[in-house]
């Protein structure tokens, strides 16, 4: 049994009134991915969103590494790779401008873009605008974002969403790669994601 | 820093992909300002006085105009989220997008002022006395057009809030910025209302960005 880099203790979060989730308590350790189902509307982006800490939760404890993320947000984001419903790419911009800037933002050096465009088969895309592409292309460079920054804990909103079958292998082929260097990987999904091992928290069941 | 830095050019890098949405704000600056010696006629008296008012004026509603795709675009597309969950404070990322609005409004509007301040006849040290307060005037509106567009970020009708939010808190900057080039004419030194223009903007660069942050945390909900 690994290590569990991620706890989580009695989270709760309400949206407009209504409880989302409550008391939710799991765990993830190195190397492992959990996969977030159920309906739609159960709670799975929020989920997401209040680990990242983009939505304030009402109740409970994330702790990383044994240290309350609450603690020192930054320190936290650093360890975050996030890829939401949005691909989070400027239109107007190249596909490699896009991947520079990202990286740029979290604070990283970007000098390498080969192995990140390679996985996901974007250098004859590289230099055109995010705008021209379609919404699978645009999947493809947002996953190719999360693979280059690195991060040790990947945050997935629906990841096979607009993929056609090459580029969920090339997803699938990155993701296990991650998992094997010790990531943690928390996706919520639909689709099986494929990957063995990859351990299943349904939601609104409770 | 390296973020920071990073973000400015990120957004100067945009506009330049598409210059047209800067020079809409700037053509809407030259046409509401040529409006009023049209409207008026040729009296130089009344233009000259009136020139620092309307000056100012057209480059608050321009500046105005730019503000509402400040925060929007980013909400958009997804990338504030990125902003959001950047490791640096969201303090600096509002600070660095408020700095590319001004370097790509209220430069370009300070320095066209003093040429169309010579429609209205002004003489050469009110044009150098309005590009000046226009020149340490503009941040401010930046910054509290900035908080404006942060705090009205997914409402509906977002542009006319903006303003009405932003407008009144600009008042005193638009009062001490008309208001220098008058004292100039009326032969009074220019460094007091400089001065209070420079407090004005310091004391928005010191507030503004902790509450844009609060405020697109907020939306970001």
């Amino acid at each position: 049994m690994a290590p569990s880099s991620l706890e989580i203790d009695g989270l709760a979060c309400r949206r407009g009134g209504r409880r989302v989730f409550d008391r939710l308590s799991f765990a993830v350790g190195e190397g492992e991915l959990l996969a977030l189902t159920g309906r739609n509307g159960s709670g799975k982006t929020t989920l997401l969103r209040a680990l990242a800490g983009l939505v304030r939760p009402d109740a409970g404890t994330v702790r990383w590494q044994g240290a309350d993320v609450a603690d020192d947000p930054e320190a936290w984001r650093s360890q975050l790779a996030w890829l939401g419903h949005l691909d989070g790419l400027k239109g107007d911009l190249s596909v490699a401008e896009n991947l520079l800037v990202a990286q740029r933002l979290r604070g990283g050096a970007a000098d390498r873009l080969d192995g990140a465009v390679l996985a996901f088969d974007l250098g004859a895309l590289a230099g055109r605008a995010v705008r021209t592409l379609s919404a699978g292309q645009r999947r493809r460079t947002a996953l190719a974002r999360i693979v280059l920054s690195a991060a040790p804990l990947w945050l997935l909103d629906e990841p096979l969403n607009a993929l056609d079958v090459p580029a969920q292998q090339a997803f699938r082929a990155a993701l296990q790669k991650h998992l094997a260097a010790g990531g943690l990987a928390i996706a919520a999904t639909h689709a099986e994601l494929g990957i063995e091992g990859a351990r299943t928290l349904e939601l609104g069941r409770a | 820093m390296s973020g920071f830095t990073a973000l400015v050019a990120r957004d100067l890098r945009l506009v330049w992909r598409r210059p047209g949405d800067v020079g809409v704000v700037l053509a809407f600056f030259v046409v509401a300002v040529v409006l009023f010696p049209l409207g008026i006629g040729p009296e130089t008296n009344i233009l000259q006085r009136i020139a620092a008012g309307v000056l100012w004026c057209a480059a608050l509603f321009a500046a105005l105009l730019s503000l509402e795709r400040l925060f929007a675009a980013d909400y958009e597309d997804g990338t504030l989220d990125l902003l959001l969950l950047a490791p640096w404070p969201l303090e600096l990322a509002a600070l660095a997008k408020c700095t590319s609005h001004w370097i790509v409004t209220g430069l370009p509007l300070s320095l066209l002022a003093p040429v169309l301040g010579v429609a209205f006849g002004l003489d050469g040290d009110s044009l150098l006395a309005l590009f000046a307060t226009l020149l340490i005037g503009t941040p401010t509106l930046s910054l509290i057009g900035g908080l404006a567009a942060a705090l009205t970020l997914g409402a509906r009708k977002s542009g006319a809030l903006l303003a009405l939010l932003a407008l009144p808190l600009c008042v005193p900057t638009l009062i001490f910025g008309a208001g220098a080039v008058e004292t100039l004419a009326a032969g009074e030194g220019l460094w007091t209302h400089l001065a209070i223009l420079g407090a004005l903007a310091l004391v928005a660069l010191a507030t503004t960005p902790w509450a844009i942050a609060a405020a697109l945390r907020q939306a970001g909900e």
